[in-house]
């Protein structure tokens, strides 16, 4: 096996107040997992290394780099959900971070508080931060909490106990009002935003920041329009592992990486070289996000040999399909065109959502998959109930379809093994 | 001659097949070493080609066998053996149960498995007829002798086990428990049948289709739907996984 190694920083890490004895025991596990599911990977893109190092320093250059923006009185923001109007922190020059939460390790520290039937992701992030063990959460000025799930939404209440957490009211319909409700929550983030940096938000500033985040929607959008072609120029894994960096690398820089990536992956597509041969099952994951190291499904399916082309999900194309016009001048008209944008985010909360099923359809079409996989956590309710429509739309269209129910436990990987074998089965033929 | 291997969570079976036609078959405990069961048992055989299904697949592939086929489909191909036209399946494993719904032509269209425990599956029929005291083979007969309608409730093992406890605390004749244990395994398949669809005949295959109680219940659950069941139920994915090395 290749060596492989999570970086250790253990002064950062006692700066931070965590627990640094076991945090060092859940790095070294990090990276024998890595390195056993990404780097074993055949015909790897050479552009991959930047996201290696991304996460060789994900508990330590990137946390740094946290730490020090906050010493030049940066606000440093931790995050949950695509649902984050990610703009405003940029500009008022601070830092989104998306959170920890895709990891069974910390869910025994969350049951000693919370109910045992939630969701694993809810559980996950809140045992992090009530372990401390994870240095992002340490990191933060405050976490963004919002109200897209009952678990989420009163969760936050007792997470903030530990961290200052501030929620937003995620509306839960499209109507005139519901907009107009979150228009609102917006305004109130800004202000919260600018009095944490003590800063006022100008018009460039916000100019400047939906620019930068566009750019880093447009590089994703090009990676996810490269892994159409067959053969697909990159694996699932390694294209989820970047959809999970997005949310905690800084944005600029992260853009350019992707996009040098992509460079290399348009050479790949003109010369017709892939991850697999042509005639290997191409897959879709549509659902509930996974959120970093939830490689779960993704290294079942690519370890049958398959490909996972697109991920309809909010680590996925929910995260950035849509983009924020940038020609608007004034800060009435910027807020009004980045609330549309976060509008029509086509989350599970919101009721009707006829715009996903349209949507997952539509992705199917344009990712040239050959099936389905409807991935759904434990006690996502949301999720769960909306696969009903997904399963029925998927039938009348004629698409092979799996849909399958998990946590982050690899009790049932024996199990999800011979259904996901069983459906690519059924794609072959 | 082609021979298929199924390495099951609690047995290893081996079906030979040749000119169309399934000329032997060999049934074991899975043991401690699987890998050096199956390798004892393929001794007696001398095969062109090795396919395996089941939990061992992987391992059996890795070592002796020339591909592997996951069980829903070995099923698919073994079922349609005996029974050509078929379109549903259904399998009770020793730690899984499936129902398998087929196209005119023999291809999985859709399936279905428990969830990742044991309920409904026979290693939960195995727990609950020693509880009772009953061998395998002494269970579905007894449950038979009841007339009563007594019901468990609780799918997990391990309560459902505590329930039968307290069932016979109470006096509950013994054939009665035994009844509602196999009730609550055919309301589970019922509700996997009814995602899935079934047409007007099911196989029945795995081990479990001896139990005559258990295909009586599922065939009264189901009223107006066929159960059959070949002669050795219990080889059904091995034979499916030898057809499959026939074809290549």
């Amino acid at each position: 096996m290749v060596e492989f190694e999570v970086k250790a920083y253990p002064e950062l890490w006692q700066e931070l107040d965590m627990d640094v004895e076991r945090f060092d025991k859940a790095r070294q596990m990090l990276g024998n997992a890595y390195a056993a599911m990404y780097l074993s990977q055949r015909n790897r893109p050479g552009k991959m290394a930047y996201f290696d190092t991304m996460i060789a320093e994900i508990h330590g250059g990137r946390v740094q780099e946290l730490v020090d923006a906050k010493k030049e009185g940066r606000p440093v923001v931790g995050t949950f959900c695509v649902y984050i109007p990610e703009e405003v922190v940029v500009a008022a020059n601070g830092i989104c971070v998306g959170l920890c939460g895709g990891s069974q390790g910390s869910i025994p520290d969350a049951e000693k508080i919370l109910p045992r039937n939630i969701c694993p992701m809810v559980k996950s992030a809140f045992g992090f931060k009530a372990g401390r063990i994870c240095p992002y959460f340490q990191a933060v000025d405050f976490v963004y909490g919002e109200t897209t799930c009952d678990a989420k939404k009163k969760t936050w209440e007792i997470l903030d106990r530990l961290v200052p957490t501030y929620v937003m009211e995620i509306p839960q319909m499209k109507n005139k009002r519901d907009k107009a409700l979150w228009l609102e929550e917006v305004k109130d983030f800004k202000a919260k935003v600018e009095e944490v940096s003590g800063k006022k938000i100008s018009e460039d500033d916000l100019a400047r920041a939906i620019k930068v985040i566009n750019g880093k929607r447009l590089a994703l959008q090009r990676l996810t329009r490269l892994r159409s072609h067959n053969p697909a120029p990159i694996s699932g894994k390694d294209a989820l592992l970047i959809e999970q960096i997005a949310f905690y690398d800084e944005p600029v820089r992260f853009a350019e990486k992707v996009n040098e990536l992509c460079d290399e992956l348009d050479d790949r597509v003109k010369s017709g070289h892939g991850v697999l041969p042509a005639d290997a099952p191409r897959v879709m994951v549509s659902g509930t996000p996974m959120a970093l190291p939830n490689w779960k499904l993704h290294h079942i399916v690519e370890s049958a040999e398959a490909v996972i082309v697109n991920e309809e999900s909010c680590i996925g194309t929910r995260y950035f399909k849509d983009l924020i016009d940038e020609d608007r001048k004034s800060m009435a008209e910027q807020l009004d065109v980045l609330t549309d944008r976060y509008m029509r985010i086509d989350c599970s909360c919101f009721t009707p959502n006829n715009e996903r099923i349209d949507q997952v359809i539509k992705e199917y079409r344009q990712s040239g998959a050959q099936g389905i996989i409807h991935y759904s956590l434990q006690f996502c309710h949301t999720y769960n109930i909306e696969e009903i429509r997904i399963k029925e739309a998927c039938q009348q269209e004629g698409i092979p379809y799996l849909s399958i129910e998990t946590d982050y436990s690899p009790e049932d990987v024996g199990q999800l093994q011979t259904r996901v074998e069983a459906f690519l089965e059924q794609i072959r033929g | 001659m082609y021979v298929g291997i199924d390495l099951g969570s609690r047995t290893v079976k081996i079906a030979a097949w040749q000119d169309g036609e399934l000329i032997g078959h060999q049934i074991r405990e899975s043991s401690f070493d699987p890998h050096k069961q199956s390798l004892e048992m393929l001794a007696g055989f001398d095969p062109v080609r090795v396919v395996a299904t089941g939990y061992g697949r992987h391992l059996a592939h890795k070592h002796f066998a020339h591909e592997m086929i996951t069980e829903i489909k070995a099923h698919a191909l073994g079922a349609r053996h005996y029974f050509p036209d078929c379109r549903t399946i259904v399998d009770i494993g020793g730690q899984d149960s499936k129902v398998i719904s087929l196209d005119e032509a023999g291809r999985v269209t859709n399936f279905q498995m428990n969830d990742k425990c044991a309920a409904g599956t026979g290693r939960f029929l195995e727990i609950m007829a020693a509880t009772l005291g009953y061998s395998l083979d002494e269970f579905g007969p007894a449950a038979l002798g009841s007339a009563a309608e007594a019901s468990i409730n609780s799918m997990c093992t391990v309560f459902a086990e505590s329930e039968v406890i307290s069932m016979k605390n109470r006096g509950v004749p013994p054939q009665d428990i035994a009844m509602a244990v196999h009730l609550s395994v055919v309301s589970r398949l019922v509700g996997m049948l009814n995602r899935v669809g079934y047409g007007e005949c099911i196989v029945f295959s795995g081990g479990v289709a001896r139990n005559p109680c258990m295909v009586k219940m599922l065939a009264m659950k189901l009223d107006g739907v066929r159960v059959v069941s070949p002669a050795h139920p219990d080889i059904v994915g091995a034979l499916g996984a030898a057809i499959q090395a026939g074809r290549n």
